[in-house]
């Protein structure tokens, strides 16, 4: 008798479904980089970085799902970069399409040059130019913004304020070296001018020990002695190692912007106009952490392959991208206007939030730069600027 | 000096409309609820509403106030005349915008973080159903005869209609993004839905739940995504439909008929909610920026006046004695 109710209730739940349910599972894939501890304990990395993005992107896609016949699962898997490609692969082997990937460039490349076709890759972390340009590749969508967006999104806030000489200090590494060259390139663009540079040469050091302050306040005015007059010094420390201890360290009084002071980003957690407050409410209440920049592009990943599965009815991967990449594409991200794609390069339009580490203090494009296309193309690789070919062909 | 006395009186007397009453307006930031004369269009007090006063709405006979006091979780009930809160209703968590059946029970109530549209009973106080819907649910219309209650999800980007006698979804449409408002004409034959981000107001056919027409906004020299359209009244005629266009600063005001715009009148900063008084005599809008009410003239079709209120206006209703 059971067994009849079972499978009675079966029938009924299988005519009950819509004749085509679609099913979509996609993977976030992280690769972790052997790191020194942030500079500020506020900025630890928690365990869950990124995937908890994820995780509340496949839930709001799974309440949409609900009302159209579709299913909404994720994978996870985090790994060294010595194994980011094994990993890709095991996951790919499974049969999973849509992979939001959190990598540096190499081994965002390497992934999606082993991918199957008609797989879509979306880049959530690698800021290069380059994967914008020359190295653009058909199967990677862009959600992050790239370092040229973030870089003009602090020029133009400067212009806008009428502070066009700026003093640029920038660390050792090869990607602070890209950040001043994008932060040189943002400058002739928008007219600012850079008086003076300095490099901060990373020698290790003491970093936040019991007498770490003592030092930096000894010997950062020193270093930073130079630059003496400066009003706005634009850092450039992708990797973490000085901007964050400069200001108020420097020889004058100076505004620091950049890699410390005010920051361009993606997201940050005391946004709340355009409905983020709600939005940032439900990542706490999943998380009990507030929202990094890594969840909000984790999430943005997702949401644009629900929003396109919504849109297009199925999870067919070609259809998918082409839907993505087409005019018809709007995504609602709690920026204040309508998410789209570029599509000569797969790069994601986003407004920049330049925020202190309390509050969100402006948010580019700034007003009076304007675009004959979209006020979002003035920041970043404009069409003419970019080298891709591969969205194109 | 008489004259210039007799002069004013006589101007009042011609443009005040029939119905005395009070307006009411929600303060988000301030937690208080403004009350205006509709006879004078001065401030007659403020009062506190609880945290983060948004949706707001009052009783048939015009002698209850019920506020959505976000940050409490409950709905808070107040005495359109003294002023008074009589008591709280359950609402469910972070209640946003509702609607009350025209009979004056039950109300609907979104419920932004929880994914809910919550039914309380405002008479014996509690709660009758809560019904899953999209992820942050924000609109809520209902149609004349009280049969359905629309809600719309801004993240899943529908307009769910739901029955309710069954409190089932019955049919679900998918819009532009962030649908922010769900309202009906007067004669039930169209519900029109406003997108804040996509930019549009669908308008409906509440029977099968086709979009048989889309309005979109262009303003000259105003950035396209600054028109952001939320707040949707309609006169009862059906003949003129008004959006509130958030930080464009401007409300459209669109032809019933053919749903082309007409007009775009300039009011305060970010305009999103709006309320006609009792015979639709004059419009009031929320203006979240500049903390003030613009006061448009339905017949003239003109901004007659500006009132600053509380701290980030919200909602508004008006209240006729």
């Amino acid at each position: 008798m059971m067994r009849w109710l079972v499978a009675i209730l079966f029938a009924i739940g299988a005519l009950a479904r819509p004749a085509l349910a679609v099913e979509v599972t996609a993977a976030i894939q992280r690769v972790d980089y052997p790191t020194l501890l942030p500079v500020s304990r506020l900025d630890l990395r928690p365990d869950d970085l990124g995937f908890a993005g994820g995780l509340l992107a496949t839930e709001d896609n799974q309440t949409t799902g609900r009302f159209m016949g579709q299913t909404y699962a994720l994978e996870t898997a985090a790994s060294p970069p010595e194994t980011a490609l094994a990993t890709f692969e095991a996951l790919q082997a499974k049969g999973l399409r849509f992979f939001a990937v959190q990598a540096r460039m190499p081994e965002l490349l390497a992934i999606a040059d082993a991918a199957a076709p008609d797989t879509v890759i979306f880049n959530t972390l690698a800021p290069d130019t380059a994967l914008r340009s020359d190295q653009c590749r058909g199967n990677i969508l862009h959600v992050v913004p790239s370092r040229k967006m973030k870089t003009d999104a602090v020029a133009q806030f400067l212009i806008w304020k009428k502070w066009p000489k700026w003093a640029l200090i920038h660390g050792s590494h090869p990607e602070d070296r890209a950040l001043a060259d994008s932060y040189r390139a943002s400058a002739a663009k928008f007219g600012a001018r850079i008086t003076d540079a300095l490099e901060f040469t990373d020698t290790g050091g003491a970093r936040r020990t019991d007498s770490g302050h003592v030092q930096v306040q000894r010997q950062l005015p020193l270093f930073s002695q130079p630059l003496d007059g400066a009003e706005v010094i634009v850092t450039a420390d992708e990797a973490d190692v000085f901007a964050t201890y400069l200001p108020y360290h420097t020889w004058s009084p100076a505004l620091i912007v950049g890699s410390a002071g005010l920051r361009p980003l993606s997201w940050h957690p005391a946004l709340e106009a355009w409905g983020a407050t709600q939005f940032q409410n439900r990542f706490e209440k999943l998380t009990n952490r507030y929202m990094r920049a890594e969840d909000y592009n984790a999430w943005l990943a997702l949401r644009v392959l629900g929003e396109a599965v919504t849109r297009t009815g199925g999870a067919d991967p070609a259809a998918i991208r082409a839907y993505a990449l087409s005019d018809k594409f709007e995504l609602a991200a709690f920026k204040g206007q309508k998410l789209t794609f570029r599509p000569w390069n797969g790069q994601l339009r986003q407004p920049i939030l330049l925020a202190d580490g309390r509050i969100t203090l402006s948010v580019s494009p700034q007003e009076g730069f304007l675009h004959q296309r979209s006020l979002l193309d003035t920041m970043g690789l404009d069409q003419p600027e970019s080298a891709c070919t591969a969205f194109t062909k | 000096m008489r004259r210039l006395a007799f002069a004013t009186a006589l101007a009042t007397l011609l443009t005040t409309p029939a119905l005395a009453g009070k307006v009411f307006v929600s303060n988000e930031r301030g937690n208080t609820v403004t009350v205006l004369d509709t006879d004078t269009w001065e401030v007659l007090t403020e009062f506190a509403a609880g945290n983060r006063p948004r949706g707001i709405t009052a009783s048939p006979d015009g002698k209850k106030l019920y506020v959505c006091a976000s940050d409490d979780d409950v709905v808070r009930v107040f005495d359109t005349a003294t002023y008074d809160e009589l008591y709280t209703l359950p609402s469910g968590p972070d209640p946003e915008l509702f609607v009350l059946h025209p009979s004056g029970n039950p109300l609907y109530i979104a419920n932004e973080d929880d994914n809910l549209v919550t039914v309380t009973d405002t008479e014996t106080h509690t709660i009758l159903a809560e019904i899953p819907v999209g992820v942050e649910p924000e609109g809520m219309g209902i149609s004349p005869d009280g049969k359905y209650v629309v809600n719309t999800s801004e993240t899943t980007n529908m307009a769910h209609f739901i029955d309710t006698e069954t409190f089932e979804i019955v049919q679900n449409t998918l819009v532009d993004q962030r649908p922010r408002f769900a309202q009906y004409s007067a004669d039930g034959k169209h519900l029109f839905v406003s997108a804040e981000i996509g930019g549009t107001v669908s308008v409906i056919n509440p029977d099968g739940g086709e979009i048989e027409h889309k309005i979109s906004f262009a303003v000259p020299g105003i950035a396209p995504e600054l028109l952001q359209p939320v707040g949707v009244r309609v006169t009862s005629d059906g003949k003129k439909i008004f959006v509130a266009l958030g930080p464009s600063n401007r409300v459209a005001l669109i032809n019933g008929e053919t749903f082309e715009v007409e007009k775009y009148l300039l009011v305060g900063q970010r305009v999103w909610q709006l309320a006609f008084d009792a015979d639709e005599t004059f419009l009031y809008t929320t203006n979240g920026n500049s903390n003030d009410v613009s006061i448009i003239d339905v017949a003239a079709e003109k901004v007659v006046k500006s009132v600053q209120v509380g701290q980030q206006p919200w909602g508004v209703v008006v209240v006729s004695d």
